[in-house]
């Protein structure tokens, strides 16, 4: 079925058109905001519409989309989560975070847990060294990880909502 | 020298130290007024004695520039704010955009004047969701007030700022992919020349500044260019002024600290970071974000050929200021100023490992010394970790991140070279026990137990 924005959304849409002076600046927040709309991945259909909508080829927005690794090119799960692994989370235990949550979750990272709820990830510096270990859930920050705040924030995402 | 200030971050930690009404109470807004009323030229004149070094890790002068912006031209001018902050180890930039975006807002109505700009873009990495909901309050707020617009403080010199998300690439922080990035475009870096000042964002004259480079000018027309400039121990190096300075990994209190620019490692490791976690020994530093060379503590300051290196001679790198040109004359890299701090609990080895997994995932992959070489350096990190390489691998690694520096479009692969050298180069005993004794002598591990 064809991809449209929710009337809402399509307003959203020309106010950032009116924030460049061509239209193909705004393939990447115009594509965050479709891809929003459409449970968080980019679909063939969605590649399509920012396509239509901005006046460019296919080929340039999927070449946009497989370059810039938050654009999912599948759907993920209902939560995202990423845990930060680069250097100064590392050394402050990071790795045993990622661990963690991949016991707790019952996968492994890239997956998805069954019930479709948390998708796991790892991520490259989150800007978040000096509270490190932390990780990304969704559009928020949780930082200096113990496990048991890792337990806490999982059941949330897990049991609630 | 230690000397911890307060320009920018003085409404920090504060609860409604975001607002305009915090920043204006502290004096916020009265630099753009000041500035607004001054020609272009001597605005740039004002920015170029304060002598900001750029604070994205270039080091670039600020003044100098903003003054390569053409002075005419038919085409329009752009601002650009490089916030794609994701240089390992650096985390500065999000806590002027969460907690004092006001400063980077009137900061750019300032730039936008002084390199002839209408328009600002602040380019946020998607991951900032606070910062970006910070930013567009903040230029929400200052438009209320007519500080932005068709006229800001009565000028009639148009300026809006707009907030630009990334989608999470790290090679968006390097300013020409950052420009192809803002056109809509995949995120790969430019060749130079031609030059942003010439043809930047849209094809047309362009600067491209760090968000602390940015937030900071309103405080050179707060206290004056030269007297800004002299609040730095480096004033004689051209490098002058406060700056944010960073410290994370195996210290006591990790954290961002706004100082006098010629902070020594030892003073941000010991007295601002509160020392080595778990009573250690510190190991090594990696000064300003990983793509600058590690340093070890006993490495020793020697400069001959300069005689402003005569105080600091025959002296430990941790007791040398930091600065752009200190740095660089003992063959390290100044960078973001964000240090990340190794004890002697951790592997060298491992560290190296982790931050050429970094590298080789964010290559961009357009230029093969970089796309192919950070691949190649990773693989020979995983098998020097499993005992499973060769000396004259180890060996490869010097070669190989040679054969990247200099070949490539940016300066990316150079970034990922500078660690890879001088990792294997400091802690070459450290590798070596993985190949013979199959690291036996080594933690493994990078965490404190």
């Amino acid at each position: 079925m064809a991809f449209a924005l929710s009337e809402e959304r399509e307003r959203e849409l020309r106010e950032i058109l009116s924030r460049y002076p061509n239209k193909m600046a705004a393939c990447i927040p115009v594509l965050h905001l479709c891809q929003e709309a459409n449970g968080n991945w980019v679909s063939d259909e969605v590649i399509q519409y920012v396509a239509t909508q901005l006046e460019l080829s296919t080929a340039h927005v999927k070449g946009v989309v497989t370059f810039y690794t938050l654009f999912n090119q599948s759907p993920p799960g209902k939560h995202q989560v990423w845990v930060c692994q680069t250097l100064s989370c590392a050394l402050r235990g990071s790795g045993e975070i990622l661990q963690h949550c991949e016991k707790k979750l019952g996968i492994h990272v890239g997956e998805t847990t069954k019930d479709g709820r948390v998708t796991l990830r790892t991520a490259e510096c989150l800007a978040s060294c000096g509270s490190a270990p932390m990780m990304q859930v969704d559009k928020t920050y949780y930082e200096n990880l113990t496990p048991e705040e890792v337990d806490r924030i999982l059941d949330r995402l897990l049991y609630e909502g | 020298m230690l000397k911890q200030t307060n320009y920018l971050t003085k409404n920090y930690g504060k609860p409604d130290g975001h607002r305009l009404a915090a920043y204006e109470q502290s004096g916020g807004y009265r630099s753009a007024r000041k500035a607004l009323g001054l020609p272009r030229a001597m605005v740039v004149d004002e920015v170029k004695k304060a002598h900001i070094r750029g604070r994205g890790g270039a080091g670039f002068d600020c003044g100098m520039k903003w003054s390569f912006m053409p002075k005419e031209s038919p085409k329009p001018h752009y601002l650009v704010v490089n916030a794609d902050e994701g240089e390992p180890g650096t985390f500065k930039d999000r806590t002027i955009m969460e907690q004092n975006p006001h400063a980077l807002v009137e900061g750019c109505i300032i730039g936008a004047y002084a390199v002839g700009a209408h328009a600002a873009y602040i380019y946020v990495r998607d991951e900032l969701h606070l910062s970006k909901q910070r930013l567009w309050e903040a230029i929400k707020e200052a438009k209320a007030k007519g500080y932005l617009g068709r006229t800001p403080f009565g000028k009639p010199w148009e300026v809006e700022v707009y907030v630009h998300t990334g989608a999470g690439a790290y090679i968006c922080g390097e300013e020409t992919g950052l420009l192809n990035s803002l056109e809509g475009k995949r995120g790969e870096p430019r060749l130079k020349p031609p030059f942003p000042a010439q043809y930047g964002a849209f094809g047309c004259p362009t600067t491209v500044n760090n968000v602390e480079t940015i937030a900071i000018v309103p405080t050179v027309f707060e206290i004056g260019g030269d007297a800004f400039s002299q609040l730095s121990a480096l004033h004689h190096f051209n490098d002058g002024g406060v700056r944010l300075f960073g410290v994370s990994g195996h210290v006591n209190r990790p954290g961002i600290y706004e100082c006098a620019v010629g902070l020594t490692l030892r003073e941000l490791i010991y007295d601002l970071g509160g020392g080595i976690s778990g009573g250690r020994e510190l190991l090594a530093v990696i000064p300003g974000g990983s793509s600058c060379p590690v340093h070890r503590p006993d490495e020793i300051v020697q400069n001959e050929r300069d005689e402003r290196f005569a105080p600091y001679n025959g002296k430990s790198i941790l007791d040398l200021p930091l600065g752009v040109e200190t740095f660089r004359a003992v063959g390290g890299m100044l960078g973001t100023c964000c240090a990340i701090v190794l004890s002697d609990a951790a592997d060298p080895v491992l560290a190296l490992q982790n931050l050429m997994r970094f590298y080789r995932h964010e290559s961009c992959g357009q230029c093969t010394p970089c796309r192919e070489g950070c691949g190649w350096l990773e693989r020979i990190l995983d098998k020097v970790v499993a005992g499973t390489a060769s000396l004259s691998e180890l060996d490869d690694i010097a070669s190989i991140a040679s054969d990247i520096t200099g070949n490539t479009i940016c300066a990316f692969g150079d970034g990922a070279a500078q660690p890879a050298m001088s990792f294997v180069r400091k802690f070459r005993k450290h590798f070596e026990d993985y190949l013979l004794n199959a690291g036996r002598s080594q933690t493994k591990r990078l965490v404190i137990a």
